[in-house]
């Protein structure tokens, strides 16, 4: 375990409603690394992203950030811990009844009480990081999907989070935005000197910016290295992950019976 | 034996599912009860929620208040002029307004009006995770999006209760006075003579501040509650219309069962 991981997460067990979703998960995140966590749909990806962020409770294990146990945090050391935290949400979750500039100034001006001249400058220095600064009186409305998670993730960094939380940032987008959201997570991770988690499957684009990569399934953790290690790997998953085989560990078929015995069952009662 | 079982579990668990959200929304009152004192240091987010629910909502509220005025002052010209008391038509359009119409009708204009749009928003929010990106932006959505919208209604409701009932009186006026030719002096002077503060216009200040208190308590309640997509927003609304016509009308009855008690 390296000892200057920000985020440690150990034997993390969650569960709902009797359903479990996480099992025995290990995993650390060295500061000023960009870490991906990827996975088919459903493996518990972005449960994890919550239960990092505080906004689930393990049912067993614990998760650490900054040397503090999050499951055990109250309301107010949770709230004071998030002003530390910046997270991209899948489709931006931009607030849909104010601009970009407000978006982006909104939580300087909760969390601070800064004067609007400074909170200006502020805002419009992160708008110009994402190269946005010419749309701040737009409202989000009016963005493409691109623009709109750059707003986002200008927002998110608002305040220059110590760690930076990545919710399927490439979803839905085309190559061209997906290639520049890319390279702003690295950049920004570096510039900021944060650490970065990073919920994906988009593989191609992943590998050319993250540092290491933890690989899930069905709850676990069932491989992990850096992109060249996982490239060079054997792993039939990881394998089939990467190459996007259509089928291998991670069968084409839905579980069923016998093929010939159901067409011949539907052929009797025809 | 199994279909009762079934059945008996299915009726069983509609029940406390009901009882448990129930206690869900008494919590949830309290909550915001708790986050209030913030609301109210932070006038121009209530000022914003007061302009949304209560100033958009100006329109309907009156041109409805002059349309039941109106109505109003023909039926009761016409019930009146039989007794040989149509003099007596202010006194019948006042009460009618202030007592009873005026925080009713208004109450359910706020709901279709107000309580819908709030539903949606605080639903559709939800379902864009907008409360949830709040939530990790170390911002308490009940505090910064639910409470100001809560009280934001609750002052707005007795105030537009107010304007239609004002409007109403008008309209009554436009009727009885200017067209059927009811004399003024005994039109405003009986109105004047009868209604009481206490007993009429204050009641019906306390009914329109508990109807207030109702709908915008189930509008925020069921956006906040609302499964969070298209259809699961639509419900909400649709609940929030017709569970706050049902509370403004049970609680109608019982409040004026309460305080107009020597009838």
């Amino acid at each position: 375990m390296p000892a200057d991981s920000l985020v440690k997460i150990r034997d993390l067990n969650f569960s709902y409603d009797n359903r479990p979703i996480l099992n025995g998960i290990n995993m650390d995140f060295p500061r000023g690394k960009v870490v991906a966590i990827m996975g088919g749909s459903g493996c518990g990806k972005t449960t994890l992203l919550r239960l990092i962020g505080g906004q689930l409770r393990p049912t067993g294990g614990s998760v650490e950030v900054n040397g503090q146990a999050v499951h055990r945090m109250g309301h107010a050391e949770l709230y004071a811990m998030r002003r530390r935290m910046g997270m991209l949400f899948q489709f931006g979750a931009l607030f849909t009844d104010i601009s970009v500039f407000d978006n982006v100034a909104f939580q300087i001006r909760e969390h601070t009480d800064l004067p609007e001249e400074l909170v200006r400058d502020l805002v419009m220095m992160k708008l110009n990081a994402v190269g946005l600064r010419g749309a701040h009186k737009l409202m989000p409305n009016e963005l493409s999907g691109g623009m709109a998670r750059r707003v986002a993730l200008a927002r998110a960094i608002a305040l220059d989070p110590m760690l930076m939380m990545y919710d399927e940032p490439f979803t839905g987008l085309d190559p061209l935005s997906l290639g520049v959201i890319g390279q702003l997570i690295r950049k920004l991770n570096d510039a900021l000197g944060a650490t970065s988690i990073m919920v994906t499957h988009d593989i191609q684009e992943s590998m050319l910016i993250v540092d290491y990569i933890y690989f899930m399934s069905e709850g676990r953790v069932v491989a992990e290295g850096t992109p060249d290690e996982l490239r060079a790997t054997k792993d039939p998953f990881v394998h089939q992950f990467l190459y996007a085989e259509a089928d291998g560990p991670v069968p084409f078929h839905y579980p069923a019976g016998d093929f010939s015995a159901d067409l011949l069952r539907s052929n009797a009662r025809g | 034996m199994d279909s009762l079982r079934n059945l008996l579990v299915g009726l069983g668990s509609r029940v406390t599912d009901r009882i448990w959200r129930l206690g869900f929304a008494a919590r949830f009152f309290a909550a915001i009860l708790g986050y209030s004192a913030q609301t109210f240091l932070r006038p121009q987010l209530l000022l914003r929620e007061i302009w949304f629910s209560g100033v958009l909502s100006l329109i309907i509220i009156l041109v409805s208040g002059l349309f039941v005025g109106l109505v109003l002052g023909l039926q009761g010209y016409e019930t009146l002029q039989r007794y040989g008391s149509s003099e007596a038509l202010g006194i019948l359009v006042a009460l009618s307004l202030v007592r009873e119409l005026g925080p009713v009708v208004a109450g359910l204009l706020f709901a279709s009006r107000a309580g819908s749009a709030v539903t949606a928003e605080i639903g559709l929010m939800k379902a864009t995770e907008q409360l949830k990106a709040m939530d990790m932006m170390a911002v308490n959505p009940l505090a910064r999006v639910v409470a100001p919208r809560f009280w934001g209604g609750v002052i707005s409701m007795p105030l537009l209760a107010a304007l239609f009932s004002m409007m109403g009186v008008f309209g009554g006026y436009l009727i009885g006075v200017v067209f059927i030719g009811v004399d003024e002096g005994a039109f405003w002077s009986q109105m004047q003579a009868s209604v009481d503060f206490r007993e009429d216009v204050l009641n019906g200040v306390i009914k329109s501040f508990v109807f207030g208190v109702a709908v915008s308590l189930i509008a925020v309640f069921e956006g906040y509650d609302s499964v969070p997509t298209a259809e699961g927003v639509s419900r909400a609304i649709t609940r929030t219309v017709v569970t706050s016509a049902l509370a403004i009308l049970a609680l109608d009855f019982v409040l004026t069962s309460f305080m107009f008690r020597s009838l």
